[in-house]
């Protein structure tokens, strides 16, 4: 199936970006029309996400973060969050919730548990030194049939 | 970008977060608040989320790290006023829900 709609941006993966993806994100979506909260829930994912690349996929180095937004027919919306930075050697261990390599005093390790929680589904795939890459996919509901 | 206005009265000392709290806003709350915390050792403090208009996990390492530094000063922590969107990532945390909704 071929998306109705795409875009896509670069930025470093400095923290004060995190604002910047959710907001991009935001407003690429906001022309279909999504209810109030499905749109908190795909920032709020999207934040996650980014929020990993800055913290985990480059640990001691600035490096390039892609977000890519499409939207599919049916009002499907898929959002991918790529680095190329040191990949993640466990991925079930690294969704766990409460695992966390980041500090423990700071980090809730909730991140992946969110994003699996607000979103349809979740996909992550990465390769130990090549980055990582994580799909994000939620279908928006019509206001009619959300109640 | 979030901001924290501080407010003391007697023994009580409350915060009042406004803004997007995310992993770059956190670091700065998270001085503020510790800043705070330390230099008026309160009997309790009161976090309040009235003007939070967004926030992630890191609010959730936020709350659970000031729980941890109030409990060696022997301060309380509350927690007030949270939107919607928050209950749902606190929930998650399982950070007791009474204490999501607790008011006076």
């Amino acid at each position: 199936m071929k998306a109705e709609n795409t875009t896509r941006i670069q930025f470093d993966s400095l923290s004060i970006n995190e604002a910047y993806a959710r907001g991009a994100a935001a407003a690429f979506l906001a022309r279909y029309d999504p209810t109030v909260p499905q749109l908190a829930d795909l920032k709020t994912a999207v934040s996650e996400a980014v929020t990993n690349c800055i913290v985990h996929a480059y640990p001691d180095r600035i490096g390039p973060v892609i977000l890519t937004v499409a939207v599919y027919p049916g009002r499907e919306v898929h959002i991918t969050v790529a680095d190329k930075g040191i990949g993640i050697p466990d991925i079930p261990r690294a969704m766990e919730p409460l695992f966390t390599t980041g500090n423990p005093e700071e980090r809730s390790g909730l991140g992946f548990a969110v994003m699996q929680s607000f979103m349809d589904k979740v996909k992550v795939t990465s390769k130990p030194g090549k980055g990582t890459r994580v799909l994000l996919i939620k279908r928006l509901t019509s206001r009619q049939s959300a109640t | 970008m979030a901001t924290v206005t501080l407010n003391g009265a007697g023994e009580v000392l409350y915060a009042y977060l406004a803004g997007e709290i995310d992993h770059d806003a956190a670091q700065s709350l998270r001085m503020q608040l510790d800043d705070a915390l330390v230099s008026r050792s309160p009997g309790t403090l009161v976090l309040d989320f009235g003007g939070v208009g967004f926030m992630d996990s890191s609010g959730v390492g936020l709350i659970l790290g000031r729980k941890r530094v109030a409990a060696t000063l022997g301060t309380t922590l509350q927690i007030r006023h949270t939107p919607p969107q928050l209950l749902r990532v606190l929930r998650l945390a399982q950070i007791p829900c009474d204490e999501g909704q607790k008011e006076e």
